[in-house]
C-alpha cells in the first residue's frame, strides 16, 4: 500500500502544485521519484514529528496541502498535541498519513504497533479517519481526501496487502463499500484485515452462513445509512479491526447502536486487540493470533453467537 | 517607515494601561507576561511588520505569532490600535460570547495567526508559513514571539534546528526573556542559560537587547537578513510586568488580578509619566 501511496501522491502532486510532502525520515528510496519531480514541495522533516506537523499545519494556513508521512504511531499518537491543536482546532487540511497501521510492523515490537491511533484521532473535531482496505482504496481514498478541504487522516498498511478491488469501485468518503452480497451475517472489516474478514466469510460458508463483506474504509464519519440498513437485514453484524477493541472502529458502531431509537435489532460482535501489549517476538500473523484475530477463532465466535 | 518613537512609546505606555484594566474586568490572569512583551509588540506592529489592517488575508503580508498566546490580551490590544478591529471590541475581552477569549482562537478577529496557547507550537507553524512563502515565491516575513519557559518545550528546538537546517531567512524568533515561568526563576527550573549560545549554536543568526529599548528593538528587527542563509533570533532582555513599579519582576503578577485601585495607580504611573 505503500507504494500505491507514492504513486498517487507523486500524481497528484504532478496535477496540483498546492500539494506538498512531509515525511519523517522514513521510507527508503520510497519517494525518490516524488522528490525528483518536486523538490521544492518534498521536506524531510526528520525524526521530529511534532514539528513536522506544525509546519504542515503552518502551510495550509498559507494555502498548501501539506501531506504527514511516516510509521503509524510517530505520525499520531507521537504527535498527537499538534495534530489536536495546529490541524484541527484551526481545521486545516493537512492529511495526516499513517504507514504500518496495526500489527504490520509486528516483528519491531509494542513501539511499532498502533491499536491506540483510530481511538484517539477520531475523537478530535473535525478530522475524518480513513482506513484503506487495499492498495486500490489508498489510492481513491487520497483522491477523495485531497478533494475536499479538512484535516484528514489516512491509515495505510504496509507492503504486499492482496487486491481486494480488482476493478476500480466507485469510492466516496463516507460510504461503505460491499465487498461481497450476503444474507446471513454482515461482516464490517476496516482497513487491512479485509483478507482474514474474506477468509472468515469463507469458513462460516460450509456452515450455511452466507457474510455480507464490507469494507467499512471510512471509521468517521460513519456510513449510518449502511449500518440502519445492516442492523435492519442482518441478526449478527462484526466489525474486525487491527486496532484495540477500546475507543477503535468497533467502538465507533457501538456507540452509534446506543444511540438509536427504536433499538436496531441485529447483534454486534466486535474483534480487535486486546488491552495488552505484545512482549514476545513475532511477525504478523504470529500477533494476530496472539490476538484472536484469525479466520478460524473469529469463525467460531460468529456460529457460536448464530446460532 | 519614519521613525515616530515618541508616538509609539506612547501607544506601549497606553496598551500598558488598557492591559491592567483588562485584567481587571475579566478576570483573567497573566498580565506580568502581557506587560513584559508590550515594547516588542509595538515595535513590530508599527515600526517593521509590512502589514495592512485593511487587507488582514493578504497573501504576502508579514506575519506576526504570538507564540506566547498567555499575552494574548497585549495582541488585541495592538492589534486594535493598529487598526485591525475597533478598540471597542477589547472590552469584550473574556466575556461569555465573545471573539476575544483569554488565548487566541483561530479566525476570531483579523490579524491572529495562529491559535496558541499551548506553549511550543508557534515556531514550528510559522516556520511552515514561512517555508510556504518560499514554496510560493513570496518574501513574505515570519516573526515568532515566545517567552522563556515556552523554550522548556522540545518542540521548539525541533523548530530551531530544522529552520537552520533549512536556511530559513525570513523567520525569526524573539525571545520575551523575562526571566519568571510560571512557578519559577526560568534558570532554577532547567539549564535555559546561556540562552544566546543555545541558539548560536543551533545555527541562528543570534542578538541580545533590552527588550524595552524600541529603537534599539526596531534596529535589529529591521537589519536586513537576505543572504545571510540562516533565521534570525532576538533575545529581549525583559521585566514581568514592566511599566507598573509595583509589579515589576513580581511573579505573583503571573496569577494576579489587579483590584480597581491597582488599575487607576498602573494608569496614573504610565500615562502620567508620558
Amino acid at each position: 500500500m505503500r507504494n500505491a501511496f507514492a504513486a498517487e501522491i507523486t500524481a497528484l502532486a504532478d496535477q496540483d502544485d498546492r500539494v506538498v510532502l512531509l515525511m519523517g525520515d522514513i521510507g527508503n528510496r520510497l519517494f525518490d521519484k516524488y522528490r525528483a519531480a518536486h523538490p521544492d514541495r518534498f521536506f524531510n522533516a526528520g525524526v521530529a514529528e511534532a514539528n513536522m506537523t506544525s509546519m504542515a499545519a503552518g502551510m495550509a494556513s498559507c494555502g498548501l496541502r501539506p501531506v504527514t508521512y511516516t510509521i503509524t504511531p510517530f505520525v499520531t499518537t507521537r504527535c498527537l498535541e499538534q495534530i489536536r491543536v495546529d490541524i484541527c482546532y484551526h481545521h486545516l487540511p493537512v492529511t495526516v498519513v499513517g504507514v504500518g497501521a496495526g500489527l504490520s510492523y509486528a516483528s519491531l515490537g509494542a513501539t511499532h504497533h498502533a491499536c491506540e491511533d483510530i481511538a484517539f484521532l477520531r475523537a478530535l473535531p473535525g478530522m475524518i479517519v480513513v482506513c484503506p482496505a487495499d492498495a486500490v482504496e489508498t489510492r481513491l481514498a487520497l483522491r477523495a481526501i485531497l478533494a475536499q478541504n479538512q484535516p484528514a487522516y489516512l491509515r495505510l498498511g504496509k507492503k504486499g496487502e492482496p487486491v481486494i478491488h480488482k476493478s476500480e469501485p466507485k469510492f466516496v468518503l463516507g460510504k461503505a463499500l460491499v465487498v461481497r452480497p450476503g444474507k446471513d451475517v454482515c461482516l464490517l472489516s476496516a482497513g487491512t484485515v479485509m483478507p482474514l474478514v474474506l477468509e472468515t466469510a469463507e469458513h462460516l460458508a460450509p456452515h450455511g452462513i452466507t457474510a455480507e463483506v464490507v469494507s467499512f474504509h471510512t471509521v468517521k464519519p460513519l456510513d449510518e445509512d449502511y449500518l440502519r440498513s445492516a442492523f435492519g437485514r442482518f441478526r449478527t453484524i462484526a466489525t474486525i479491526e487491527e486496532h484495540s477493541l477500546i475507543g477503535g472502529f468497533g467502538s465507533a458502531v457501538a456507540e452509534w447502536l446506543v444511540d438509536q431509537t427504536p433499538f436496531a435489532a441485529g447483534r454486534l460482535l466486535r474483534f480487535g486487540t486486546a488491552d495488552h501489549f505484545i512482549h514476545e517476538a513475532g511477525e504478523q500473523e504470529h500477533a494476530r493470533r496472539h490476538y484472536g484475530l484469525t479466520a478460524e477463532a473469529m469463525g467460531q465466535k460468529i456460529l457460536l453467537t448464530s446460532k | 517607515m519614519k521613525a515616530d518613537f515618541a508616538k509609539t512609546r506612547l501607544i506601549a505606555a497606553q496598551t500598558r494601561a488598557k492591559l491592567v484594566q483588562l485584567s481587571h474586568q475579566s478576570g483573567a490572569p497573566h498580565l506580568g507576561s502581557s506587560l513584559s512583551c508590550v515594547d516588542i509588540l509595538v515595535a513590530a506592529y508599527w515600526h517593521c511588520l509590512r502589514i495592512d489592517p485593511k487587507h488582514a488575508d493578504d497573501p504576502e503580508r508579514d506575519r506576526f505569532i504570538l507564540s506566547k498566546g498567555h499575552a494574548a490580551p497585549a495582541l488585541y490590544t495592538v492589534l486594535a490600535k493598529r487598526g485591525f478591529f475597533p478598540e471597542l471590541l477589547l472590552d469584550t475581552f473574556g466575556k461569555d460570547g465573545g471573539v476575544l477569549p483569554e488565548q487566541p482562537s483561530p479566525g476570531s478577529v483579523p490579524g491572529v495567526e495562529a491559535a496558541t496557547g499551548s506553549l511550543g507550537h508557534g515556531l514550528g507553524m510559522g516556520l511552515g508559513m514561512a517555508l510556504a512563502g518560499r514554496i510560493h515565491k513570496l518574501g513574505y516575513r515570519v516573526i515568532a514571539l515566545l517567552s522563556d519557559g515556552e523554550l522548556n518545550e522540545g518542540s521548539v528546538w525541533e523548530a530551531a534546528m530544522f529552520a537552520a537546517g533549512r536556511k530559513v531567512e525570513t523567520l525569526t524568533a524573539i525571545v520575551d526573556f523575562n526571566k519568571w515561568q510560571a512557578t519559577d526563576r526560568s534558570r532554577d527550573v532547567m539549564a535555559l542559560e546561556p540562552l544566546a549560545d543555545k541558539w548560536r549554536a543551533f545555527g541562528w543568526r543570534t542578538f541580545e537587547v533590552d527588550g524595552h529599548d524600541l529603537p534599539a528593538l526596531v534596529e535589529l528587527l529591521n537589519r536586513p537578513y537576505e543572504g545571510i542563509g540562516q533565521p534570525t533570533a532576538i533575545i529581549a532582555h525583559t521585566v514581568k510586568g514592566k511599566g507598573i513599579s509595583f509589579m515589576e519582576d513580581d511573579n505573583n503578577w503571573h496569577y494576579r488580578i489587579p483590584t480597581a485601585d491597582e488599575v487607576q495607580a498602573a494608569a496614573r504611573e504610565l500615562l502620567g509619566s508620558v
